[in-house]
């Protein structure tokens, strides 16, 4: 029998108030894992040994005057830097990789008083859209364990929907935190580019790249948004503007908000169950006092395209690095160049490899200009757009991903069909925008839906109030999926 | 080659120069050199995943501030790009650099070779970053990492340069006006500058340039010069065959003298550069550039001037003494702490680069001070020690230091100047050697030096030379 996790909100209360101890809530935590981990695969490792001794040293301390995240475990997905940890990238490269230096979100989380707790699973070097390119094996969905959870952050999304982490990081470059919050029910949000540091985060893609909570519920993610965002010496592409009391933002009501529906994302090519479930939060959203307007964005269908190329040649210079040199597993040859190709051919998994061949090729000579250059040429289209329908309205509402998610193995062996599941999400990226994903209801097959709500760069306060005000209006959240029920709980 | 050539040379330089900075382009690692390897790392500058570049300021300032020196434009807007190759020296497979909008455009060097003034122009200098060494073991290779991230600034001339001895006094010029500038230590020893060399021939009356070679990583300026000597006599023998120049890349082997062409599986690259990401574009104000210009440090022209006038030196001495910056600031330290400007020029003239181009030094590396030797220059001043005397001083300050007033007493290189003392060993000398006395007395003025010498052999040299000639004149004319 296990009891359910608090939430990062709830915690510091509970605690305060002798209701719980740290000791507990990680006592809970192991044992949800070893009970539901070797079905949901959420976790590729853990110390639970450690995080008893954590929790006993801050259960120890005066719970007076405690910072924000005193006694709170985060899970943390294998692509981001934990000193002492493995920081794999669910990777045969980096099998036997221990990170040498924190990263400065999990470096603020600890200043925070939290814990940086285990390794989540996700897709190799954060590229696929199912959790499915992990060369430990998928993650599985906790209301299916038959279906995907989503990527990259899928292990991320699992842990926190099934009871297994009160609440964890991922990151999003194309929709890595969005949809797989969507796919597996529990709130994700990719901040505005720029707003949290990215030093320490393994890159994918520099230009697109951001870290960002997923949690149990709207306010989770404000919290946690708090402790990471902000300027960063280490990341000279992190802003060094104020960050706002995001927690202050969420008000529980949408009164004198305006907010778009891009026309571009309720097409036929949406599965109906989720621009029904998209269309009923519309309308919750209007009985909150939002004004719901139309707008357009009309370079989405270019977005797919765009994003693929300027992600791959990101991503082929940023994977140059594993070459067995200096760390990592290593094949030996002739010499250092034959040893490079032996080691990155048996090491890198096939979608690694397909986008590092792609990126190479969008960057080589003579075709430079015809798919990089006009590329971001697209790019700046696609934030126009937005900065434009920013005119008529505060925030946009729309489908996460086209679908729920969908059984294991049936778009591996489709790419393209899988890319074209990302089509909501990676124009936030490019435009550099915040979105935010919450629970908005269920399939016939009992799969989570997702409300997709996207905001002007650095007004992630816009999103989070209306994803709150959304979120306190329904009880989607309280959704316990089979998995917990199963093994006990409540 | 005699008479009219018939043919031209074209000759572009693309000059490395490490910057002086304090700390490494992307990470605080020391800037430095001789550690022991791998040392000077961190996840930065060792490429780890996840490690961002933050831009060393200085790196910028100080590659403006040469850009400033060459009469460059400086562009108000550059960015980094990454240029990716696959290498062991390369951490990250991938170096930070600038394609298309470097710090620096135009600009240029005044040369002169056997009197003959020029002008090479520049076309553009650009920041990057340098990268690691590898080291061939017997069985085995390493790479030490301490080098890689080091600022390096690319300094990429026009092919202005038309002959082997221009590319030399190109790059004595050009390091001269660095050195002096502070951009860099100039130590060719250690690397800090190294260049790549486009070479190409032409018949007179051709209008365009000649298909080039290229010569990759020349450390030394005398192996550039005897490996343009090589090459240029190479192409033109090519094109006297009625041959064809390959473009290609060629690698110098300094022991059998020759140029040879690389495999072009060693160098065909297809650099794939882009944008970095990870950086923000440089932006520099004019407020900014004119703060780096006021910064500027005096020029080898003006110091040259200012020798002249302020210090009453003969062109010549003014010449020799700005040639190397390192020598020049030895010789102002050595007239702060006390010298007289034209034994100080004299002294650091002769003794000081006689000793140091015996023993290929630097100047710091040579234990003596400019302090030391404006102490054995009053000593001598004071007639506390003869010239003699002071120039084994001098030789022991170099190779070992120390006080000179100590060296002098421990030595007993102090000058005899008493009387008493003097007037025995003239006696002496007088006593022994009647012919010469004899001579002297008849009128044969050599025989004083004669005398003169063997005063000098009695006393160990330590007796006071004019002291000497009175003592013995009074004797013998008496
Ligand atoms: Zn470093």
């Amino acid at each position: 029998m296990h009891a359910q996790l608090p939430t990062v909100a709830t915690l510091p209360q509970l605690l305060a108030n002798g209701q719980t101890t740290t000791r507990s809530v990680v006592d809970t935590l192991s044992a949800a894992i070893e009970s539901r981990n070797p079905v949901l695969n959420a976790y590729l490792s853990w110390d639970g040994a450690e995080a008893a001794r954590w929790a006993q040293e801050v259960d120890a301390q005066s719970v007076a005057n405690r910072p924000l995240l005193a006694g709170v475990p985060i899970g943390i997905k294998d692509v981001l830097n934990v000193q002492g940890q493995p920081c794999g990238c669910a990777s045969l490269i980096l099998e036997k990789y221990v990170s040498p230096y924190d990263a400065t979100a999990v470096a603020r989380l600890r200043q925070a008083g939290a814990l940086p707790f285990g390794r989540l699973n996700m897709d190799e070097f954060a590229m696929g859209s199912s959790n499915e390119n992990s060369a430990y094996g998928p993650a599985r969905n906790p209301w299916n364990a038959g279906y995907v959870t989503g990527g990259s952050s899928g292990g991320s999304a699992a842990a926190v929907a099934g009871g297994m982490a009160v609440a964890a990081l991922g990151t999003d470059t194309g929709g890595s935190i969005r949809q797989p919050a969507a796919f597996c029910g529990c709130v994700g949000l990719k901040p505005s580019y720029g707003r949290v540091s990215r030093y320490g985060l393994t890159a994918f893609a520099s230009s697109l790249d951001q870290i960002g909570p997923l949690t149990q519920s709207v306010e989770d993610a404000a919290i946690l948004l708090q402790v990471i965002a902000g300027h960063d010496p280490l990341d000279s592409t992190s802003l060094d503007r104020p960050v706002p009391d995001y927690r202050a933002a969420l008000s529980g009501d949408l009164a004198g908000m305006r907010l778009g529906l891009p026309r571009e994302y309720f097409t036929d090519g949406v599965d109906p169950q989720v621009t029904w479930a998209v269309r009923a939060a519309i309308e919750e959203c209007r009985k909150l006092g939002a004004e719901i307007v139309d707008v357009d964005l009309p370079h989405t269908r270019y977005a797919v395209a765009t994003y693929y190329i300027i992600a791959t040649a990101e991503a082929s210079a940023n994977l140059a690095r594993f070459d067995g040199v200096r760390y990592g597993a290593r094949e030996s040859g002739q010499d250092p160049i034959d040893s490079y190709g032996r080691t990155r051919a048996r090491y890198f998994g096939p979608e690694v490899k397909r986008r590092i061949i792609l990126g190479t090729f969008v960057l080589s000579s003579g075709y430079y200009d015809a798919y990089y250059l006009r590329a971001q040429k697209v790019r700046t289209l696609i934030r126009r757009d937005f900065e434009a329908a920013f005119q008529q309205c505060d925030a946009l509402l729309a489908p996460v991903a086209p679908t729920t998610a969908y059984p294991l193995g049936e778009r591996v062996d489709d790419p393209l069909q899988m890319y074209l599941g990302d089509i909501f999400t990676v124009t936030a990226n490019l435009a550099g925008i915040c979105g935010l994903s919450v629970p908005c209801g269920f399939s016939d097959n009992g799969l989570p839906v997702g409300l997709q709500v996207l905001g002007p760069a650095f007004r992630e306060e816009t999103i989070l109030r209306v994803g709150h005000a959304y979120e306190q209006a329904t009880d989607w959240h309280h959704g316990l999926p089979p998995v917990c029920a199963e093994d006990g709980g409540q | 080659m005699s008479g009219a050539n018939p043919y031209k040379v074209s000759i572009g330089l693309e000059t490395h120069v490490q910057l002086k900075t304090r700390s490494k382009i992307w990470c605080a690692c020391p800037n430095t050199f001789g550690s022991d390897p791998n040392t000077d790392v961190c996840p930065i500058c060792l490429g780890y995943p996840g490690s961002m570049p933050v831009l060393n300021a200085e790196a910028v300032k100080l590659t403006v501030m040469a850009g400033l020196l060459l009469g460059c434009r400086i562009n108000h807007y550059s960015k980094f790009d990454r240029k990716s190759y696959f290498y062991p020296d390369m951490p990250k497979n991938y170096q930070i650099s600038q394609y298309d909008q470097p710090l620096c455009t135009g600009g240029s060097v005044p040369i002169e070779v056997d009197g003959k003034p020029k002008v090479i122009r520049i076309h553009r200098i650009h920041l990057e970053e340098d990268v690691a060494k590898n080291n061939h073991f017997e069985t085995a290779s390493g790479v030490d990492f301490n080098r890689a991230g080091t600022p390096l600034m690319e300094i990429v001339s026009e092919p202005d340069i038309a002959s082997a001895d221009e590319a030399f006094a190109f790059l004595q010029a050009l390091k001269q006006m660095l050195v002096y500038g502070g951009i860099t230590d100039g130590n060719l020893e250690q690397g800090n500058i190294r260049c790549d060399i486009n070479c190409s021939v032409r018949p007179d009356t051709q209008t365009t340039l000649g298909t080039k070679t290229e010569i990759k990583n020349m450390n030394t300026f005398k192996g550039v010069h005897r490996s343009l000597t090589y090459e240029i006599k190479r192409q033109i023998e090519v094109c006297e065959q009625g041959g064809k120049i390959m473009q290609e890349t060629r690698r110098w082997d300094d022991a059998r003298g020759v140029t040879t062409a690389m495999r072009s599986k060693e160098y065909a690259h297809d650099y794939r550069y882009f944008p970095e990401p990870d950086l923000m574009p440089v932006v520099l104000d004019d407020a900014q550039i004119d703060e780096w210009r006021t910064a500027l440090p005096e020029m080898p022209q003006a110091r040259r001037t200012r020798f002249i006038t302020d210090f009453g030196l003969p062109a010549y001495d003014a010449d020799v003494l700005v040639a190397d910056k390192p020598i020049a600031d030895f010789f102002e330290a050595t007239l702060a702490a006390g010298a007289s400007p034209k034994a100080a020029s004299n002294w650091v003239m002769t003794e000081l680069l006689r000793m140091l181009g015996e023993q290929e030094w630097s100047v710091s590396e040579a234990r003596i001070t400019p302090t030391m030797l404006a102490d054995i220059l009053r000593l001598l001043d004071e007639g506390k020690i003869n010239n003699p005397a002071a120039k084994t001083i001098f030789s022991v300050c170099f190779t070992e230091g120390g006080d000179p007033r100590a060296i002098m007493e421990a030595r007993g290189l102090a000058q005899v100047s008493d009387e008493g003392a003097l007037d025995r060993w003239v006696q002496a000398a007088i006593t022994a050697n009647p012919k010469s006395v004899a001579d002297y007395q008849a009128g044969k003025k050599a025989a004083l030096q004669f005398l003169m010498g063997q005063v000098m052999r009695a006393s160990q040299g330590k007796a006071n030379p004019p002291k000497v000639m009175q003592a013995l004149k009074a004797q013998l004319d008496g």
